[in-house]
């Protein structure tokens, strides 16, 4: 990508080359990623729309193709509305927290091979990090708007969160563990070979546990007890309007789309073709890896919104259940499994 | 001045800054976000040495988890803010006092010189593909494997001591059995119940007229 912007990055000064380079790639990862934010959130429509047997958006444009716009204008042009006793200062703080969580981690997402803005070596403790640190803005919102519910719904996605980070970073052992590597590329290069050697199948219960972290890390239903329209009316975010809810929005599905990056990276074989080491391999060649990449993204986003329309909400108890009592042990146990296999090079996947 | 030496200052007077400002603060959730900003100052400072894992393992562990369930307790709590402040100039001297012979205290013992330059050269810069997790692991899990493993039986220990301590019996209390929940059968619940159809009194009579 450096030789091809060369020519633009040669009217810039010597020592000011690499920070207009890191800008430009920065802007190439955001702005696709908010156009797909945007249109994540008509396919979710959409496709909920279809499971329902409704038709979804449909008047804005050609089938409705410019409903997100439609809807960001609207928000943007709402009046923003201060509850008159929030701390004004964390109120405005809190979803430029999220948002920069959700944004901050695709920093070391690789696109394809080489394609990533910047190869960190403890690649994937960083997305844990940053993850974490995502958890404030829920938090802050809750306690900023100084509103029942709001503080209800903060608490909830406190506790929550803690509990589900815990399944993810053990997960995320099992995936150290097999590609000796905390770097998100090489991570994918190990499991080149086929899509029998992506980590899905020796880690099935990793990858099982992972992804439904995820959705609960993301506050998406049915884990969705921070926002519980039927028991908090919104939760976190009942009090923002405009610009706030928007910024809500987006980090909620820019950290989806995260999840589902970061599960095909780590699972499902990142950039790799699947068609690799069939007879097929040849014929698919001519296809970019980041193809391969946004078509295993988009899956997973599909899951993320089948979830949505088949499950009914967890009760609380019963996420916290879940995640102590079932997801955590479960990842345990796949570790030692997992250690055994290490030790004894058990081919193709640990030798 | 080079870059990095800048980005130091800018991360030391930001952790320092923010550590006062932690204390002194009257509000206790800003005094948790002074905190958070301290340890993200403190990871960064750490970033700069070439630590990554154990800085970004202190965001991970101090801000994801420790930090959360403080601010968790701290948000529920409904604190007088003019009450704290009371003790403030009363204790003042005390603390300001404690705080002296522990920066004398740590001024002696890691001034220049013992860890100066001369005895503690700077460590030269590791090439790009250093691992430092790979590091601190091979050590950990070698020559510091029992130290290792007994801080780890000394928090279990705790661990267990803290469920403990939380955990009682109460008899009063109605808890959910989630295993028994999830084995109930309809046979459990439901008896079906086989019957004959009853006929109606004015049949019965009409079929004795015809007998």
């Amino acid at each position: 990508m450096a030789e091809f912007l060369s020519p633009l990055l040669n009217l810039f000064p010597e020592g000011l080359r690499e920070l207009i380079l890191i800008l430009i790639q920065i802007m190439l990862v955001v702005m696709p990623l908010v156009i797909a934010v945007a249109y994540t959130t008509y396919a979710e429509r959409k496709v909920i729309g279809y499971m329902q047997v409704r038709i979804g958006p449909n008047r804005v444009g050609p089938i409705g193709l410019f409903q997100p716009f439609a809807d960001v204008f609207k928000l943007m042009f709402k009046e923003i509305i201060i509850p008159s006793a929030a701390n004004k200062f964390i109120f405005f703080t809190a979803p430029v927290i999220i948002l920069f969580a959700a944004l901050v981690a695709w920093a070391v997402v690789p696109f394809d091979d080489g394609w990533v803005i910047a190869d960190v070596n403890a690649g994937l403790l960083y997305v844990l990090a940053v993850g974490a640190a995502g958890v404030y803005g829920v938090i802050l919102a809750g306690w900023a708007s100084n509103s029942k519910y709001a503080l209800l719904g903060g608490l909830r996605s406190a506790a929550h969160k803690i509990a589900y980070e815990l399944a993810m970073g053990f997960a995320l052992v099992g995936v150290l563990m097999a590609s000796q590597s905390l770097n998100l590329q090489d991570i994918v290069r190990a499991q080149s070979g086929s899509v029998l050697h992506w980590y899905w199948l020796p880690l099935l219960p990793m990858f099982v546990v992972y992804f439904i972290s995820g959705v609960a890390e993301t506050n998406r239903a049915p884990f969705d007890i921070a926002e519980g329209e039927s028991e908090i009316v919104a939760g976190f975010h009942v009090e923002y309007s405009g610009m706030g809810f928007v910024l809500f929005m987006l980090a909620e599905y820019a950290s989806m789309i995260l999840i589902s990056a970061l599960t095909a990276i780590m699972f499902l074989g990142g950039w790799l073709s699947p068609f690799q080491g069939t007879f097929l391999e040849a014929a698919f060649a001519w296809i970019p890896g980041i193809i391969w990449m946004f078509a295993k993204i988009a899956v997973l986003l599909f899951l993320f919104i089948w979830f949505r329309a088949t499950f009914p909400r967890y009760r609380y108890d019963q996420i916290m259940r879940l995640g102590w009592k079932v997801l955590i042990p479960v990842t345990l146990v796949w570790i030692v499994v997992e250690g055994v296999a290490v030790y004894f090079k058990l081919g193709p996947w640990f030798a | 001045m080079s870059f990095i030496k800048l980005l130091f200052l800018v991360f030391a007077s930001s952790a320092v800054l923010s550590a006062f400002m932690m204390v002194t603060t009257r509000n206790t959730v800003y005094a948790a976000l002074y905190l958070v900003l301290t340890f993200f100052s403190t990871a960064l400072t750490w970033l700069l040495l070439e630590a990554e894992f154990l800085s970004i393992v202190l965001i991970l562990v101090y801000v994801g988890a420790v930090m959360v369930l403080f601010l968790f307790v701290v948000m529920m709590l409904d604190v007088n803010t003019a009450a704290t402040r009371e003790g403030f100039v009363r204790f003042l001297p005390l603390g300001a006092g404690v705080a002296i012979i522990m920066m004398l205290e740590m001024s002696l013992v890691l001034g220049p010189k013992l860890f100066g330059l001369d005895v503690y050269p700077a460590p030269v810069p590791k090439a790009a593909d250093y691992s430092n997790t790979e590091a601190i692991g091979s050590v950990l899990y070698t020559v510091y494997v029992y130290p290792f493993e007994i801080a780890a039986v000394i928090l279990l220990v705790a661990m267990v001591a803290a469920i403990m301590l939380t955990l009682r019996r109460r008899p009063e209390t109605k808890y959910q059995d989630a295993a028994a929940q999830a084995k109930v059968r309809r046979e459990d619940r439901v008896r079906m119940v086989k019957m004959e159809s009853e006929t109606r009194v004015a049949d019965i009579a009409k079929q004795g007229d015809g007998a």
